[in-house]
């Protein structure tokens, strides 16, 4: 008899706790603005990521196209995983000594895990995080980026 | 002829056939890319051999190409919801080694970090292990708290789930000025919240009934299986290495180490619901005491350990976890050996999981807290 009154207490008690624990589902089902669901595609104008978000490496160019890269190659030493190239080419300046700049600063995207150690090592910070973060695409070849834009050169005053 | 069948059933010498079903490597319980051979009869399981390597990224092989700071951002990737864990592990390793003293304010730093990710990972842990044991509300619940605490780091150093913010002789960023502002407004939602999450599955009778009881490990077995972490302590193992081995801001502040004495899910389950309020305990001590000073030390730029053979550990949301560098003198690693905890606590799976019913698996697995990769590593 005593196992039969406690069966019937356990169903009970079962239901009691199903219906605390429906209490709280329904608090959330019936005041829908606590909920944190972002809409995420529609609200692209809106959405502003944190600024140090790491989305991608970028080059910042000012309005006369200059950027600040040495051509060092601090950056491709500290990758982890090879996804920053540096070609540098030398040229002659004014005075008639030879230079060596940077030709092309190639950045492998499908490569990066977006570490932030080629950033850190930059010492003349010419290479930053970017805020971009929605990279898929089609094709596999447009991961493959050149940072420096083509016709740019480097800033007056950085220490080489 | 009803004789003769009366005698058959009752006849010890029928048996179900044995048969062996595969579960995983693609199996929503095994949170991952696990595979368990599993030899039942009906319902029981008589034997579970785990089959890992799904996922065998070649990690300590990789390291030994690679220097010392970029050796970090690969760890992010062995356990990747105790990142920040596994990064301070290689950085303490690296620091010891160079013997460099961080300053007090890194220390803090990441001791909070420590405590962030914990309760990441277990907010994370319980709801998956909610969805495991059909309980999906949970899943979302959980995954909703644990977003806030995702959008602090993102804040502070600008991923999400592979930080990779520690660095030899420091962290990479300095705090983002909101960030104890932060931390402080999501303790005190998140005290709020957490009883709801008892209210929701702790106290749920029939939740109660699939794990009081279940996959019990003894002491002296977690010992002999070198079981660490909350799986261990709900055995009644004492393994806190915040405790017995402390490292960062662990000796300046007070907490307890919470421990089990039944080592079944259920008190697995519990001691995790208890390390949280732990964390955020040991959190508020420590979050309006940040000593002012640097964020890092000054490296040489190629870091080269000494001749010799380095260990650090740390513990991790899951467990002990180890890192062991041989050293050659070069700026590469000669051997790097890292002890993760989800591969010891995984292999005692066989032996507890023995005569349960195949359900009951799933709720030990659910509550030893899996974590493939790193398992695999």
């Amino acid at each position: 008899m005593k196992s039969f009154f406690n069966y019937i207490a356990e169903i009970f008690s079962g239901i009691w706790t199903l219906l605390t624990g429906m209490k709280i589902t329904a608090k959330y089902f019936f005041t829908p603005w606590r909920n944190v669901t972002q809409q995420y595609p529609e609200n692209r104008d809106t959405l502003v990521m944190y600024e140090r978000f790491r989305g991608e490496v970028i080059m910042p160019h000012n309005e006369n196209n200059e950027h600040k890269c040495t051509g060092c190659g601090l950056c491709e030493n500290a990758c982890p995983n090879g996804s920053i190239e540096i070609i540098s080419k030398s040229i002659v300046n004014e005075e008639g000594k030879k230079k060596r700049i940077i030709d092309q600063h190639i950045y492998h995207l499908g490569m990066c895990t977006f570490c932030n150690l080629c950033v850190r090592a930059c010492p003349s910070d010419a290479i930053v995080m970017g805020q971009k973060f929605e990279h898929a695409h089609w094709d596999r070849s447009t991961f493959t980026k050149v940072l420096n834009q083509p016709g740019s050169k480097i800033m007056e005053g950085i220490k080489e | 002829m009803a004789a003769i069948i009366e005698k058959i059933i009752t006849t010890d010498e029928i048996k179900t056939d044995e048969y062996l079903v595969n579960i995983g490597p693609q199996h929503p319980s095994t949170h991952g890319v696990l595979r368990l051979l599993t030899k039942l009869e009906g319902e029981i399981v008589h034997n579970v051999e785990p089959h890992i390597g799904y996922i065998h990224s070649g990690i300590e092989k990789m390291t030994e190409a690679l220097s010392y700071p970029q050796i970090v951002h690969l760890t992010d990737r062995m356990d990747y919801l105790s990142a920040h864990m596994n990064n301070e592990a290689v950085c303490l390793c690296v620091e010891n080694a160079l013997q460099v003293e961080v300053p007090e304010r890194v220390k803090y730093i990441r001791t909070i970090f420590d405590e962030l990710q914990r309760l990441a990972s277990h907010q994370l842990w319980w709801c998956a292990s909610g969805m495991d044991l059909g309980a999906l509300t949970a899943f979302f619940y959980g995954l909703r708290d644990r977003e806030d605490i995702l959008d602090i780091f993102e804040e502070t150093c600008g991923a999400r789930l592979t930080l990779n913010y520690s660095v030899p002789g420091g962290v990479m960023f300095d705090i983002h000025p909101n960030f104890q502002k932060n931390v402080k407004a999501f303790i005190t939602k998140f005290r709020k919240k957490l009883p709801e999450y008892d209210k929701l599955l702790t106290d749920n009778i029939i939740f109660q009934n699939r794990t009081k009881g279940i996959g019990i490990l003894s002491k002296e077995d977690a010992i002999a299986y070198g079981v660490t972490g909350p799986s261990g302590r709900a055995s009644g193992f004492s393994c806190d290495v915040r405790k017995h081995h402390p490292y960062s801001a662990y000796p300046y502040i007070k907490f307890d180490e919470k421990m089990g004495t039944e080592g079944d899910s259920f008190t697995r389950w519990k001691l995790r619901m208890d390390e949280m309020w732990e964390s955020m305990n040991i959190i508020e001590q420590l979050i309006d005491n940040i000593p002012e000073g640097d964020f890092a030390v000054k490296m040489k730029g190629v870091i080269k350990l000494p001749e010799g053979e380095f260990y650090q550990r740390v513990e991790t949301a899951r467990g002990e976890f180890g890192v062991y560098i041989v050293s050659d003198g070069k700026k590469n690693p000669y051997r790097v050996k890292f002890r993760s905890p989800g591969f010891s606590n995984l292999f005692t799976i066989n032996h507890i999981a023995k005569g349960w019913k195949i359900a009951d698996l799933v709720a030990i697995m659910a509550t030893f807290d899996l974590v493939i990769p790193d398992i695999d590593r």
